[in-house]
């Protein structure tokens, strides 16, 4: 597995703590959203980059106060069929104003990387023989969308408005 | 017609690119069937029982005579040479190769037509009243709205995996030719107490395996916030459908399990933080779109009811389909023309690439170039000169689309069943067949007036039973095919779902049962009542007594 962070292959420098598991003193943690709960205040004193993984089924509202705080967030996709996500992903962007890295992780397919960038996520767990390719193929699709979300890109409706600003100035 | 400019061009034409590289990694073995499958069903592309089956989107039911001729093309050349028109607007090939598709993908992108999203868990094709523009009830035209939905449904980043399938309809009229009130969102214009036209908003319809007529959630919003509420109703449905049982998974359940006030609640609080966002629709972009559904050059006429009245004396046969087939137009002097793909013996909703090319050069010729495809599975004319029309129907007489039936009881609506599809569980083709040709061999059709009678081959519902006036089920008894018959079901603006009349019946049973529903009602009605308004007066047990009764010919068999 390789984990893709804008646009690059990055060695991931977090250290995943399941629930239950002993909080290490040291390093960048990523913990589950009930860890994230009930040891809050400790994590915030650290020095240390923390993030906080999220379920489907858990509503990213629970965290949407917390999100200065965090440093990523990763959102799992237990099947690719799974949607939930990037309702959440949208959300955690555009609502609570997550500006630090928002990951993909789980059952992440190279068919949907274009979906999962156009709704905020900019680092991806991907499997695959060479996941960089995949990934660069992956992102090169589409040129043109309808939607306009978080990411800032232009739909196809803001180009042609541009566009016949263009033709009649007036 | 909506006309593709070049970001619409560049998108459907990216997306063959995606899809083609897609089939080759999935030809090569790079990609596994279970990988593949949601990628090929988002594309239209299905596995059926003997050849993949391909979905082509015909959005909203507007069809150019162009696209209509490329469409013959792929039939002869990449199929058996026919189409099967759709409940849902859609047209489907049924002998597909794998291998071939983004050929044909590219040749559909050439005349602006797509496959995108008519299958998978994400928005379907959106479907429209098909007098769209034209009807003489309508408040507005609603391709406008549809166009902008079309567009932001499509490849929609949060909602390409939704929980299940979902299909939105509009109509711009009271009376209700879309069935709006059977989908996830139905969308009905009227006017407000101040007059100013909106949308109804109707949410968690839908037939299927649990029949549930909408509900209301909004009596009227604005036009210009559709597309940011429908979003929002998206939105809660992406977060709280259920997901663990796909025959829990489409949002009637969600409406259903929370109760329409705690899901009205939810929309509303999301609704509330996005309505003002960049989802309204800018006024250039209306026009734009609204540009491209401007009435053709329509010339100053005068009806002709007269000369009308007069040829149908001289042809009675002429008068009978001018009754059932032609419809009231907005603009004088001019007419809508239903098609009927019902001719008795054939399979509702099938048309040959040679009858497209016909039907093709009759609309170039007869209706400003452009056609619709309908609910009901017939094609349309919306634009034909009253004094073309006794022309036009010499003209269709022969290609067999001129059957006088429309909105009779030969009109019905028929799945594929399990003659080619791979859910089936009986085949509904040759029931069709059999009812069609029983009413061909009688004096009753006309006689018996509006009787929609429509046949599912699963209970899936394809075939839109729960609603048909007549509705049939074909369900698998161990391993034998018996049909399930409902009264009562309606699709318009006072939708009602279909009564269980009873247990099943063999399919030569079929015809014999309707024969006696039909004749209890032609007993029984008072003045110029429907079929509909009879059965609401004296409800089922006449109908029971008829077909399951002692003194019937009609055998009990499951």
């Amino acid at each position: 597995m390789a984990l893709i962070k804008n646009g690059r292959e990055t060695i991931d420098p977090f250290i995943r703590i399941r629930p239950g598991e002993p909080l290490p003193d040291d390093g960048a943690l990523l913990v589950p959203l009930c860890v994230w709960q009930n040891h809050w205040e400790r994590l915030v004193c650290r020095r240390t980059a923390i993030g906080v993984q999220l379920a489907s089924h858990e509503h990213p509202e629970i965290i949407g106060d917390d999100v200065d705080q965090l440093d990523l967030i990763a959102l799992e996709f237990p099947s690719f069929r799974d949607g939930r996500a990037y309702s959440h992903a949208r959300l955690i962007r555009e609502r609570y104003g997550f500006a630090g890295e928002l990951r993909a992780v789980g059952d992440v397919l190279v068919e949907q990387l274009h979906y999962m960038q156009r709704v905020g996520f900019d680092a991806f767990e991907i499997v695959g023989d060479d996941p960089l390719a995949d990934y660069e193929t992956a992102s090169q699709d589409f040129t043109v969308w309808y939607q306009a979300t978080g990411d800032g890109r232009h739909p196809a409706s803001a180009l042609r408005r541009a566009r016949s600003r263009l033709r009649d100035p007036s | 017609m909506y006309r593709y400019d070049e970001f619409d061009r560049t998108l459907v034409n990216e997306r063959v690119a995606q899809f083609r590289r897609q089939v080759e990694r999935r030809l090569a073995g790079k990609m596994t069937e279970d990988q593949f499958k949601p990628l090929r069903l988002m594309n239209g592309l299905y596995l059926q029982l003997h050849a993949y089956m391909l979905r082509i989107n015909v959005p909203y039911g507007c069809l150019s005579t162009r696209q209509l001729r490329r469409l013959a093309q792929i039939a002869r050349r990449y199929d058996k040479g026919f189409g099967h028109f759709t409940t849902r607007q859609n047209i489907q090939f049924n002998w597909i190769s794998l291998d071939e598709a983004p050929d044909i993908m590219a040749e559909l992108a050439e005349v602006e037509m797509n496959t995108m999203q008519s299958s998978g868990n994400c928005v379907r094709n959106i479907t429209a009243d098909h007098y769209a523009g034209r009807a003489q009830d309508e408040i507005e035209d609603p391709r406008v709205w549809c166009e902008l939905l079309r567009q932001h449904s499509l490849l929609h980043p949060e909602f390409s995996y939704l929980p299940r399938k979902f299909k939105l309809a509009l109509t711009g009229a009271p009376h209700d030719r879309a069935a709006v009130a059977v989908h996830d969102i139905g969308l009905r214009m009227h006017h407000d107490a101040q007059d100013r036209p909106g949308f109804e908003v109707i949410v968690g319809g839908g037939q299927g395996r649990t029949p549930v007529i909408g509900k209301t959630i909004r009596p009227w919003i604005e036009p210009q916030h559709v597309i940011s509420y429908v979003e929002a109703i998206l939105r809660i449905y992406n977060l709280y459908g259920r997901r663990d049982n796909i025959f829990k998974a489409r949002i009637k359940i969600l409406v259903n399990a929370l109760g329409i006030e705690r899901f009205t609640a939810l929309v509303e609080r999301e609704w509330e933080q996005i309505r003002d966002s960049g989802l309204q629709v800018s006024q250039a972009e209306r026009d734009r779109i609204g540009a491209c559904f401007a009435p053709p050059g329509y010339e100053t006429l005068d009806d002709c009811s007269e000369e009308l009245a007069a040829w149908s004396t001289v042809e009675p046969a002429f008068g009978t389909w001018m009754r059932s087939n032609v419809a009231a137009h907005k603009v004088p002097g001019y007419a809508i023309v239903n098609l009927s793909l019902k001719a008795p013996g054939r399979i509702p909703g099938d048309l040959s690439a040679d009858k497209m090319e016909w039907v093709a050069d009759l609309a170039d010729k007869f209706s400003f170039g452009e056609l619709r495809v309908n609910h009901r599975q017939n094609l349309t004319f919306v634009d034909v000169r009253q004094a073309d029309l006794h022309r036009l129907w010499k003209l269709l007489d022969p290609l067999e689309l001129a059957t006088p039936n429309i909105g009779l009881a030969s009109d019905i609506i028929a799945c594929p069943g399990l003659d080619y599809c791979a859910l089936a569980n009986a085949r509904s083709i040759p029931v069709a067949r059999d009812i069609g040709l029983h009413f061909a061999r009688s004096d009753k059709l006309q006689q018996v007036g509006n009787l929609t009678i429509n046949i599912s081959g699963c209970m899936n519902a394809c075939g839109h039973h729960h609603v048909g006036n007549i509705g049939i089920l074909g369900v698998d008894k161990r391993g034998r095919e018996f049909f399930q018959l409902t009264l009562g079901g309606s699709a318009d603006e006072h939708a009602a779902l279909g009564d269980r009349l009873g247990p099943g019946l063999a399919q030569a049973e079929v015809p014999g049962a309707i024969e006696h529903i039909v004749d209890t009602y032609l007993a029984t009605r008072q003045g110029d009542e429907t079929f509909l308004q009879t059965y609401r007066r004296i409800g089922i047990a006449p109908f029971r007594e008829a077909v399951y009764g002692q003194d019937n010919k009609t055998r009990r068999v499951a």
